[in-house]
Protein backbone atom coordinates (compact mmCIF):
# COMPACT_ATOMS: atom_id res chain seq x y z
CA UNK A 1 0.00 0.00 0.00
CA UNK A 2 1.51 3.27 -1.09
CA UNK A 3 1.63 6.27 1.17
CA UNK A 4 -1.35 8.65 1.02
CA UNK A 5 -0.42 11.68 -1.08
CA UNK A 6 -1.38 15.12 0.20
CA UNK A 7 -1.62 18.31 -1.85
CA UNK A 8 -1.95 21.88 -0.65
CA UNK A 9 -4.92 23.69 -2.14
CA UNK A 10 -4.98 27.45 -1.65
CA UNK A 11 -8.52 28.78 -2.00
CA UNK A 12 -9.51 32.40 -2.47
CA UNK A 13 -12.28 32.82 0.10
CA UNK A 14 -14.80 35.63 0.30
CA UNK A 15 -17.75 35.65 2.67
CA UNK A 16 -19.82 38.75 1.93
CA UNK A 17 -21.35 38.77 5.45
CA UNK A 18 -18.02 39.07 7.28
CA UNK A 19 -15.18 39.84 4.81
CA UNK A 20 -14.12 43.27 3.56
CA UNK A 21 -12.02 41.71 0.81
CA UNK A 22 -11.17 38.21 -0.47
CA UNK A 23 -8.42 36.34 1.39
CA UNK A 24 -6.59 33.05 0.85
CA UNK A 25 -6.84 29.89 2.93
CA UNK A 26 -4.67 26.82 2.50
CA UNK A 27 -6.01 23.28 2.98
CA UNK A 28 -4.02 20.03 2.98
CA UNK A 29 -6.06 17.61 0.92
CA UNK A 30 -5.37 13.87 0.64
CA UNK A 31 -5.96 12.73 -2.94
CA UNK A 32 -5.89 9.81 -5.31
CA UNK A 33 -4.73 9.96 -8.94
CA UNK A 34 -8.29 9.92 -10.29
CA UNK A 35 -9.36 13.03 -8.32
CA UNK A 36 -10.25 16.27 -10.09
CA UNK A 37 -9.72 19.73 -8.63
CA UNK A 38 -13.51 19.88 -8.21
CA UNK A 39 -13.32 16.76 -6.02
CA UNK A 40 -10.54 18.49 -4.08
CA UNK A 41 -12.91 21.42 -3.41
CA UNK A 42 -15.63 18.96 -2.43
CA UNK A 43 -13.21 17.26 -0.02
CA UNK A 44 -12.51 20.64 1.62
CA UNK A 45 -16.24 21.37 1.93
CA UNK A 46 -17.00 17.91 3.38
CA UNK A 47 -14.06 17.70 5.78
CA UNK A 48 -12.67 21.15 6.64
CA UNK A 49 -15.18 23.93 6.05
CA UNK A 50 -18.79 23.35 5.05
CA UNK A 51 -19.21 27.04 4.21
CA UNK A 52 -16.93 26.81 1.14
CA UNK A 53 -19.14 27.72 -1.81
CA UNK A 54 -18.71 26.77 -5.47
CA UNK A 55 -20.91 25.82 -8.40
CA UNK A 56 -20.89 22.36 -9.94
CA UNK A 57 -23.26 19.87 -11.44
CA UNK A 58 -22.39 17.28 -14.09
CA UNK A 59 -18.73 16.44 -13.28
CA UNK A 60 -18.08 15.70 -16.95
CA UNK A 61 -17.40 19.01 -18.71
CA UNK A 62 -20.84 19.49 -20.19
CA UNK A 63 -22.80 21.72 -17.75
CA UNK A 64 -20.25 24.53 -17.66
CA UNK A 65 -20.80 25.35 -13.96
CA UNK A 66 -17.47 24.55 -12.31
CA UNK A 67 -15.17 27.03 -14.06
CA UNK A 68 -12.54 28.63 -11.85
CA UNK A 69 -9.05 30.09 -12.05
CA UNK A 70 -6.68 27.19 -11.40
CA UNK A 71 -3.15 28.55 -10.89
CA UNK A 72 -4.30 31.66 -12.77
CA UNK A 73 -5.70 29.78 -15.78
CA UNK A 74 -9.46 29.59 -16.40
CA UNK A 75 -10.42 25.88 -16.43
CA UNK A 76 -13.32 23.56 -15.72
CA UNK A 77 -12.34 22.10 -12.35
CA UNK A 78 -14.10 18.79 -13.13
CA UNK A 79 -11.71 17.96 -15.97
CA UNK A 80 -8.55 19.25 -14.30
CA UNK A 81 -6.68 16.64 -12.31
CA UNK A 82 -4.89 17.21 -9.00
CA UNK A 83 -2.15 14.74 -10.00
CA UNK A 84 -1.00 17.12 -12.77
CA UNK A 85 -0.06 19.76 -10.17
CA UNK A 86 1.40 17.55 -7.44
CA UNK A 87 3.72 18.11 -5.58
CA UNK A 88 3.21 21.86 -6.15
CA UNK A 89 0.42 23.82 -4.53
CA UNK A 90 -2.82 24.40 -6.44
CA UNK A 91 -4.38 27.86 -6.20
CA UNK A 92 -8.06 28.14 -6.97
CA UNK A 93 -9.90 31.44 -7.32
CA UNK A 94 -13.21 32.69 -8.64
CA UNK A 95 -13.27 33.32 -12.41
CA UNK A 96 -11.48 36.56 -13.32
CA UNK A 97 -13.33 39.59 -14.77
CA UNK A 98 -16.56 38.88 -12.83
CA UNK A 99 -17.64 40.25 -9.44
CA UNK A 100 -17.32 37.62 -6.69
CA UNK A 101 -20.59 36.72 -5.02
CA UNK A 102 -19.16 34.28 -2.47
CA UNK A 103 -15.93 32.24 -2.46
CA UNK A 104 -15.67 30.67 -5.93
CA UNK A 105 -19.11 31.78 -7.09
CA UNK A 106 -19.22 34.77 -9.43
CA UNK A 107 -22.10 37.04 -10.38
CA UNK A 108 -22.95 36.11 -13.98
CA UNK A 109 -25.86 38.53 -14.42
CA UNK A 110 -23.93 40.79 -16.83
CA UNK A 111 -23.18 37.75 -19.03
CA UNK A 112 -26.84 36.63 -18.98
CA UNK A 113 -28.01 40.14 -19.95
CA UNK A 114 -25.58 40.25 -22.89
CA UNK A 115 -26.65 36.75 -23.96
CA UNK A 116 -30.34 37.76 -23.94
CA UNK A 117 -29.54 40.94 -25.86
CA UNK A 118 -28.16 39.12 -28.94
CA UNK A 119 -31.36 36.99 -29.20
CA UNK A 120 -29.77 33.53 -29.07
CA UNK A 121 -32.59 31.76 -30.88
CA UNK A 122 -33.79 31.37 -34.46
CA UNK A 123 -35.60 34.44 -35.76
CA UNK A 124 -37.38 32.97 -38.81
CA UNK A 125 -36.87 34.67 -42.16
CA UNK A 126 -40.62 34.54 -42.79
CA UNK A 127 -43.58 33.31 -40.74
CA UNK A 128 -44.08 29.61 -41.24
CA UNK A 129 -47.04 27.37 -40.42
CA UNK A 130 -46.99 23.78 -39.17
CA UNK A 131 -48.61 22.70 -42.47
CA UNK A 132 -45.55 23.91 -44.38
CA UNK A 133 -43.56 21.16 -42.69
CA UNK A 134 -40.06 21.15 -41.34
CA UNK A 135 -37.13 23.30 -42.39
CA UNK A 136 -34.83 21.65 -44.89
CA UNK A 137 -31.13 22.12 -44.18
CA UNK A 138 -28.24 20.51 -46.05
CA UNK A 139 -25.21 18.98 -44.28
CA UNK A 140 -23.13 21.86 -45.70
CA UNK A 141 -25.50 24.45 -44.16
CA UNK A 142 -25.40 22.53 -40.88
CA UNK A 143 -21.59 22.50 -40.95
CA UNK A 144 -21.59 26.32 -41.11
CA UNK A 145 -22.71 26.71 -37.47
CA UNK A 146 -22.38 23.34 -35.68
CA UNK A 147 -19.07 24.28 -34.03
CA UNK A 148 -20.62 27.28 -32.24
CA UNK A 149 -23.51 25.20 -30.84
CA UNK A 150 -20.99 23.45 -28.59
CA UNK A 151 -20.80 26.48 -26.27
CA UNK A 152 -21.80 25.53 -22.72
CA UNK A 153 -21.81 29.09 -21.33
CA UNK A 154 -19.02 28.25 -18.88
CA UNK A 155 -17.62 31.81 -19.31
CA UNK A 156 -13.99 30.64 -19.17
CA UNK A 157 -13.46 32.82 -22.27
CA UNK A 158 -14.63 35.90 -20.32
CA UNK A 159 -12.12 35.15 -17.59
CA UNK A 160 -9.45 34.76 -20.31
CA UNK A 161 -10.25 38.00 -22.16
CA UNK A 162 -8.29 41.09 -21.05
CA UNK A 163 -10.66 43.29 -23.08
CA UNK A 164 -13.61 42.08 -20.96
CA UNK A 165 -11.54 43.12 -17.94
CA UNK A 166 -10.94 46.57 -19.43
CA UNK A 167 -14.50 47.15 -20.68
CA UNK A 168 -17.14 45.32 -18.67
CA UNK A 169 -19.75 46.21 -21.32
CA UNK A 170 -17.92 44.35 -24.12
CA UNK A 171 -20.30 41.63 -25.36
CA UNK A 172 -17.43 39.17 -25.05
CA UNK A 173 -16.38 35.95 -26.80
CA UNK A 174 -19.15 33.44 -25.96
CA UNK A 175 -22.03 35.86 -26.60
CA UNK A 176 -20.56 36.85 -29.99
CA UNK A 177 -19.94 33.16 -30.83
CA UNK A 178 -23.61 32.44 -30.07
CA UNK A 179 -24.80 35.43 -32.10
CA UNK A 180 -22.65 34.06 -34.92
CA UNK A 181 -24.12 30.59 -34.42
CA UNK A 182 -27.62 31.92 -35.22
CA UNK A 183 -26.44 34.31 -37.92
CA UNK A 184 -24.85 31.37 -39.74
CA UNK A 185 -27.99 29.22 -39.51
CA UNK A 186 -29.79 28.97 -42.87
CA UNK A 187 -33.17 29.09 -41.06
CA UNK A 188 -32.39 32.40 -39.36
CA UNK A 189 -33.13 35.90 -40.59
CA UNK A 190 -32.08 37.94 -37.55
CA UNK A 191 -28.66 39.10 -38.78
CA UNK A 192 -29.72 42.76 -39.09
CA UNK A 193 -31.04 42.87 -35.53
CA UNK A 194 -27.90 41.26 -34.09
CA UNK A 195 -25.59 43.42 -36.22
CA UNK A 196 -26.69 46.54 -34.33
CA UNK A 197 -25.07 45.09 -31.20
CA UNK A 198 -22.13 43.35 -32.87
CA UNK A 199 -21.07 46.57 -34.61
CA UNK A 200 -21.76 48.81 -31.59
CA UNK A 201 -19.21 50.42 -29.25
CA UNK A 202 -19.50 47.33 -27.03
CA UNK A 203 -19.28 44.94 -29.96
CA UNK A 204 -16.61 43.08 -31.91
CA UNK A 205 -14.15 45.96 -32.26
CA UNK A 206 -13.29 45.75 -28.55
CA UNK A 207 -11.36 42.61 -29.47
CA UNK A 208 -7.63 43.06 -30.07
CA UNK A 209 -7.11 39.43 -31.16
CA UNK A 210 -5.31 38.20 -28.06
CA UNK A 211 -6.82 34.79 -28.85
CA UNK A 212 -6.68 33.41 -25.30
CA UNK A 213 -10.47 32.87 -25.33
CA UNK A 214 -10.14 30.18 -28.00
CA UNK A 215 -7.17 28.70 -26.16
CA UNK A 216 -9.09 28.10 -22.91
CA UNK A 217 -12.41 27.04 -24.49
CA UNK A 218 -13.09 23.49 -23.22
CA UNK A 219 -15.47 22.74 -26.14
CA UNK A 220 -13.29 23.98 -29.04
CA UNK A 221 -15.88 26.56 -30.06
CA UNK A 222 -13.12 28.96 -31.15
CA UNK A 223 -15.05 32.07 -30.02
CA UNK A 224 -12.10 34.26 -31.06
CA UNK A 225 -12.69 33.29 -34.68
CA UNK A 226 -16.42 34.16 -34.41
CA UNK A 227 -15.47 37.59 -33.02
CA UNK A 228 -12.91 38.30 -35.73
CA UNK A 229 -15.08 37.06 -38.60
CA UNK A 230 -17.74 39.49 -37.38
CA UNK A 231 -15.29 42.39 -37.60
CA UNK A 232 -15.26 41.67 -41.34
CA UNK A 233 -19.07 41.25 -41.37
CA UNK A 234 -19.56 44.53 -39.48
CA UNK A 235 -17.29 46.38 -41.91
CA UNK A 236 -19.12 44.87 -44.91
CA UNK A 237 -22.44 45.79 -43.34
CA UNK A 238 -21.31 49.38 -42.81
CA UNK A 239 -20.24 49.87 -46.44
CA UNK A 240 -23.21 48.01 -47.92
CA UNK A 241 -25.54 50.10 -45.76
CA UNK A 242 -23.76 53.14 -47.15
CA UNK A 243 -24.41 51.94 -50.71
CA UNK A 244 -28.01 50.81 -50.23
CA UNK A 245 -30.22 52.51 -47.62
CA UNK A 246 -32.00 49.21 -46.86
CA UNK A 247 -28.77 47.79 -45.45
CA UNK A 248 -27.04 44.68 -46.58
CA UNK A 249 -25.88 42.55 -43.66
CA UNK A 250 -25.72 39.16 -45.28
CA UNK B 1 -6.43 46.12 -14.52
CA UNK B 2 -3.00 47.78 -14.17
CA UNK B 3 -0.28 45.37 -15.25
CA UNK B 4 -2.87 42.80 -16.39
CA UNK B 5 -0.53 41.49 -19.08
CA UNK B 6 2.06 40.35 -16.54
CA UNK B 7 -0.35 37.86 -14.99
CA UNK B 8 -0.16 35.20 -17.67
CA UNK B 9 2.65 34.08 -20.04
CA UNK B 10 0.10 34.09 -22.87
CA UNK B 11 -0.55 37.82 -22.32
CA UNK B 12 3.19 38.55 -22.08
CA UNK B 13 3.74 36.91 -25.48
CA UNK B 14 0.80 38.94 -26.85
CA UNK B 15 2.40 42.19 -25.65
CA UNK B 16 5.79 41.17 -27.09
CA UNK B 17 4.40 40.35 -30.54
CA UNK B 18 2.22 43.48 -30.58
CA UNK B 19 5.21 45.67 -29.62
CA UNK B 20 7.28 44.30 -32.53
CA UNK B 21 4.90 46.38 -34.71
CA UNK B 22 6.95 49.42 -33.60
CA UNK B 23 9.95 47.94 -35.44
CA UNK B 24 7.86 47.59 -38.58
CA UNK B 25 6.91 51.28 -38.26
CA UNK B 26 10.54 52.28 -37.57
CA UNK B 27 11.73 50.47 -40.71
CA UNK B 28 9.00 52.16 -42.75
CA UNK B 29 10.36 55.51 -41.52
CA UNK B 30 13.90 54.52 -42.63
CA UNK B 31 12.54 53.76 -46.12
CA UNK B 32 10.62 57.07 -46.18
CA UNK B 33 13.78 58.97 -45.21
CA UNK B 34 15.51 57.23 -48.13
CA UNK B 35 12.76 58.39 -50.47
CA UNK B 36 13.08 61.95 -49.15
CA UNK B 37 16.87 61.90 -49.66
CA UNK B 38 16.38 60.58 -53.20
CA UNK B 39 14.12 63.53 -54.00
CA UNK B 40 16.87 65.91 -52.76
CA UNK B 41 19.35 64.89 -55.45
CA UNK B 42 22.29 62.62 -56.03
CA UNK B 43 24.54 63.89 -53.21
CA UNK B 44 21.78 63.48 -50.60
CA UNK B 45 20.97 59.98 -51.89
CA UNK B 46 24.64 58.89 -51.84
CA UNK B 47 24.90 60.24 -48.29
CA UNK B 48 21.91 58.11 -47.29
CA UNK B 49 23.51 55.02 -48.88
CA UNK B 50 26.76 55.73 -46.99
CA UNK B 51 24.85 56.10 -43.72
CA UNK B 52 23.22 52.68 -44.30
CA UNK B 53 26.69 51.10 -44.50
CA UNK B 54 27.77 52.28 -41.04
CA UNK B 55 28.23 49.54 -38.38
CA UNK B 56 25.48 51.09 -36.23
CA UNK B 57 23.07 51.01 -39.16
CA UNK B 58 23.91 47.34 -39.85
CA UNK B 59 23.31 46.38 -36.21
CA UNK B 60 20.01 48.32 -36.17
CA UNK B 61 18.92 46.62 -39.40
CA UNK B 62 19.72 43.19 -37.96
CA UNK B 63 17.56 44.04 -34.94
CA UNK B 64 14.80 45.16 -37.36
CA UNK B 65 15.13 41.89 -39.27
CA UNK B 66 14.72 39.75 -36.15
CA UNK B 67 11.82 41.82 -34.76
CA UNK B 68 9.98 41.94 -38.09
CA UNK B 69 10.53 38.21 -38.70
CA UNK B 70 9.00 37.52 -35.26
CA UNK B 71 6.15 39.90 -36.06
CA UNK B 72 5.54 38.04 -39.33
CA UNK B 73 5.67 34.69 -37.52
CA UNK B 74 2.96 35.75 -35.03
CA UNK B 75 0.97 37.48 -37.80
CA UNK B 76 0.68 34.20 -39.71
CA UNK B 77 0.00 32.31 -36.49
CA UNK B 78 -3.08 34.51 -35.96
CA UNK B 79 -4.50 33.75 -39.43
CA UNK B 80 -6.73 30.86 -38.31
CA UNK B 81 -8.12 33.10 -35.53
CA UNK B 82 -8.87 36.12 -37.68
CA UNK B 83 -9.83 34.67 -41.08
CA UNK B 84 -13.25 33.29 -41.99
CA UNK B 85 -13.13 29.47 -42.08
CA UNK B 86 -12.35 28.24 -45.61
CA UNK B 87 -14.27 25.28 -46.97
CA UNK B 88 -12.62 23.35 -49.81
CA UNK B 89 -14.42 20.30 -51.25
CA UNK B 90 -16.84 20.32 -48.32
CA UNK B 91 -14.03 20.19 -45.75
CA UNK B 92 -12.71 22.95 -43.54
CA UNK B 93 -9.09 23.83 -44.29
CA UNK B 94 -6.93 22.93 -41.27
CA UNK B 95 -5.33 25.83 -39.33
CA UNK B 96 -1.84 24.44 -40.07
CA UNK B 97 -2.51 24.56 -43.83
CA UNK B 98 -3.72 28.19 -43.56
CA UNK B 99 -0.55 29.22 -41.68
CA UNK B 100 1.66 27.22 -44.08
CA UNK B 101 0.06 28.84 -47.15
CA UNK B 102 0.64 32.29 -45.64
CA UNK B 103 4.32 31.48 -45.05
CA UNK B 104 4.76 30.04 -48.55
CA UNK B 105 3.23 33.15 -50.13
CA UNK B 106 5.46 35.42 -48.02
CA UNK B 107 8.64 33.49 -48.84
CA UNK B 108 7.83 33.35 -52.58
CA UNK B 109 7.03 37.10 -52.62
CA UNK B 110 10.27 37.90 -50.74
CA UNK B 111 12.36 35.79 -53.15
CA UNK B 112 10.74 37.37 -56.23
CA UNK B 113 11.41 40.85 -54.79
CA UNK B 114 14.99 39.93 -53.95
CA UNK B 115 15.50 38.56 -57.47
CA UNK B 116 14.09 41.73 -59.05
CA UNK B 117 16.27 44.03 -56.92
CA UNK B 118 19.30 41.82 -57.68
CA UNK B 119 18.71 42.14 -61.46
CA UNK B 120 18.22 45.90 -61.25
CA UNK B 121 21.40 46.28 -59.19
CA UNK B 122 23.44 44.05 -61.52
Amino acid sequence: MSEQKIIEIEVLRYLPESDQAPHSEIYKVPFTDDMSVLQGAQYIKDNFDGSLTFRWSCRMAICGSCGMMINGVPKLSCETFIRDYYPNRITIEALANFPIEKDLVVDLSSFIEKLEAIQPYIIPKEPRTVEQGEYIQSPAQFAEYIQYTSCINCTLCYAACPQVGLNQNFLGPAVIALAHRYNMDSRDGGQDQRMELLASMDGVYNCSAVGYCSEVCPKHVDPGNAVNVNKINAAKDYFLRFLSPKGGSK
Amino acid sequence: MDGWWKKNPYYVEYMVHESTAFFVAAYAIVLLVGLLRLSQGEAAWNGFLEALKSPLSIVVHLVFLVAIAYHAFTWFKLFPLTMPPMIVNGKRVEPGVVVGTGWTAAIVASLVLLGLVWRIAA
